[in-house]
């Protein structure tokens, strides 16, 4: 039933797919890349614009969660943190401040990273199993802090009427269609970022330290260090998409917080393929339009379909989505790239 | 001085469920590793079962003390046998993402069947009222949980170290291989165990039907500071998960009267002092804490 690993370890992270070969040049990777670029850009023709946005926010998200899952080694269960927190912050600089919306959202990213150092550094200190729980605990009381902060945070109600300043471009700030093509730039600009970490000197050791942590510390690396280093640069790019659907939706809710977001961007990242950025891509465009498609149908009770896709995930196709598509490409491409 | 002892029978009943389902998350990690993150549903899922069968069948809550864990043990025993099983030898995060999606699933299937408005459950009469201790009016409802509570984790602890099966579990525990060396079938234990954690957090819910109110998101929250919980006594440790357990209980009982807005809060302050101070929890083993 279930799938191999492609190369089993020993290692306390899950069985990850060895980090793919960098191949910068392989033509099949352009391709790649300009197919997903067309389909990205060509995205709101076809589908209701604010939902094409979800996708997008979704997908950087749920790469932002895979520096850590698939390049670290660490499961966080709390990046609801990091979105709802961006959210939240993201939608009162645009209430108050009154500057266009990627200033906001910068806003909202720094704030992400702010809270992440302490974070991270209290959680780094345990690995598996107990920095999932940890991740988890510590997002949960942000929700709570929400919660309770109401003349901030507006309690249950969230925020609301977040503008979507752009100096002044009329067609941007009331129409998701234009909106989309203005906000697709910073989220792309967040995907980039996050390749770049995971194909940077950085990014090996983190590979490194994923694979063996011990031998990475005889070799002379502070690995708690690089670890709280990924977690806040996760947290960044977390709070960019998190930001970015704050201000596409005009609200930023206390569901943002909860601990269900960390794990629909978890479900996100293991079914488009761990350790894969492209996964995230298509994990998120599954999940975000099997939500869209079973909300406009009406069926109430959206945990009996993700809850069931994440079981059979898990147990019979852990290698995720890409994962599949890469290892049965693999043996066809592998000489070429 | 009231206030306080009152405040101490709240704590000390609240912290009778955590320790309760804090007892069972911990022998389950010990025994299989696993962290099950559907132990908040199964809390909902034992209370539930309560209202539903005291609905159709009449069945009153002291029966419902008995049956609802037994039928939570067998079901604890397929989820092993159909789901946990088959992640046993892979890297226990499975285990938690797997637990996790049965969690989304076993809440949404019963806020789909009985609605998101609470289900009703008669206290039983004897339990109802207050007693009255040296001038301070008690409820007995609260006193009677936190007693029936301590005996269940005294009976569980003697099992565990007192019978010759809770010795085989304790060393299949500890030491696997050495107790496998010694002819000991180390993976017939697993499954019982399972649904016995199962069972112990499906009577976390039962104590609760008649004292919060039962509806399919009630463990949602519960889970989390369950976490904190065991996080607090140590992954590891049996006597950990009771003893921290009770803890939270009385630290969220205290807040909420002096610092309402804080309550929760506290707890998770509580476990980050813990990490910094002692990684590996109040009661932890240090290999536990890797």
């Amino acid at each position: 039933m279930s799938i191999a690993p492609t190369k089993p370890d020993e290692s306390t992270g899950p069985q990850l797919p060895a980090a793919p070969a960098l191949g910068r040049r392989s033509p099949l990777r352009w391709a790649l890349l300009g197919v997903g670029l067309l389909l990205a850009l060509a995205l709101p023709w076809f589908i209701y614009p604010p939902v094409a946005l979800d996708i997008a926010a979704w997908a950087l998200f749920a790469i932002a969660l895979d520096i850590l899952l698939g390049y670290t080694g660490l499961l966080s269960f709390g990046h609801a943190a990091f979105w709802g927190g961006s959210a939240y912050v993201t939608g009162l600089v645009a209430l108050n401040a009154g500057v266009p919306f990627p200033l906001a959202v910068l806003a909202g990213a720094l704030f992400a990273m702010l809270i992440a150092v302490p974070i991270g550094y209290l959680s780094v200190r345990r690995s598996g199993i107990y920095f999932a729980m940890v991740t988890l605990a510590f997002a949960q009381m942000l929700y709570f802090v929400a919660n309770q902060w109401r003349s901030v945070t507006g309690g249950e109600n969230g925020l609301q009427s977040i503008p979507r300043s752009f100096f002044g471009a009329e067609l941007v700030e009331t129409e998701s269609f234009y909106f989309y093509y203005v906000a697709l730039p910073i989220v792309l600009a967040g995907m980039w970022v996050a390749w770049r970490i995971v194909h940077s000197p950085f990014g090996r050791v983190l590979v490194a330290i994923r694979d063996n942590p011990a031998r990475v510390r005889a070799l002379g690396y502070d690995v708690e260090k690089y670890k709280v280093m990924a977690f806040v640069m996760s947290a960044g790019l977390a709070g960019v998409a998190g930001g970015i659907f704050a201000v596409s939706h005009g609200f930023a809710s206390l569901q943002e917080l909860y601990w269900t977001t960390s794990g629909k961007v978890v479900l996100i990242t293991v079914l488009g393929g761990i350790g894969t950025l492209w996964g995230g891509v298509v994990g998120a465009a599954l999940v975000v339009l099997l939500e869209d498609w079973l909300a406009s149908s009406g069926f109430e009770g959206l945990g009996i379909v993700t809850g069931t896709v994440f079981v059979v995930v898990v147990l019979a196709f852990r290698k995720g989505i890409w994962g599949t598509l890469r290892a049965v490409a693999g043996g066809r491409f592998s000489r070429r790239s | 001085m009231n206030a306080i002892l009152q405040y101490t029978a709240q704590g000390l009943a609240a912290g009778s469920f955590y320790a309760l389902a804090a007892l069972g998350l911990a022998i389950i990690f010990g025994a299989l590793g696993v962290v099950n993150f559907a132990h908040g549903a199964m809390y909902m899922l034992g209370a539930v079962t309560a209202a539903v069968l005291l609905d159709a069948f009449g069945l009153g809550f002291w029966p419902a003390l008995i049956v609802v864990p037994v039928l939570m043990f067998v079901f604890g025993v397929m989820l092993e046998r159909l789901l946990v099983h088959h992640l046993m030898r892979l890297d226990p995060l499975y285990n938690f993402l797997l637990t996790f999606g049965l969690t989304l699933l076993f809440v949404d299937l019963v806020k789909r069947r009985y609605g998101v408005s609470g289900l009703p459950y008669q206290r039983p009469e004897i339990l109802s009222g207050q007693l009255e201790l040296g001038g301070v009016r008690l409820p007995v409802y609260q006193l009677f949980v936190f007693v029936f509570s301590v005996v269940v984790c005294l009976v569980v602890w003697l099992l565990l170290t007192r019978t010759r099966v809770g010795m085989i579990v304790r060393a299949s525990t500890e030491r696997p291989e050495l107790t496998q060396a010694l002819g000991v079938n180390v993976g017939r234990w697993v499954t019982p165990v399972f649904g016995f954690g199962i069972a112990l957090a499906g009577l976390a819910g039962v104590l609760a039907a008649p004292f919060r109110a039962i509806t399919a998101d009630m463990g949602s929250n519960f889970v989390i500071i369950l976490f904190a919980v065991v996080v607090i006594g140590g992954l590891g440790s049996i006597l950990g998960a009771v003893v921290a357990g009770f803890l939270v209980g009385l630290v969220e009982a205290f807040g909420q009267a002096y610092a309402p807005a804080f309550a929760q809060i506290v707890i998770f302050i509580l476990m980050a002092l813990v990490i910094l101070t002692r990684p590996s929890g109040l009661f932890g083993r240090e290999e536990a804490a890797r």
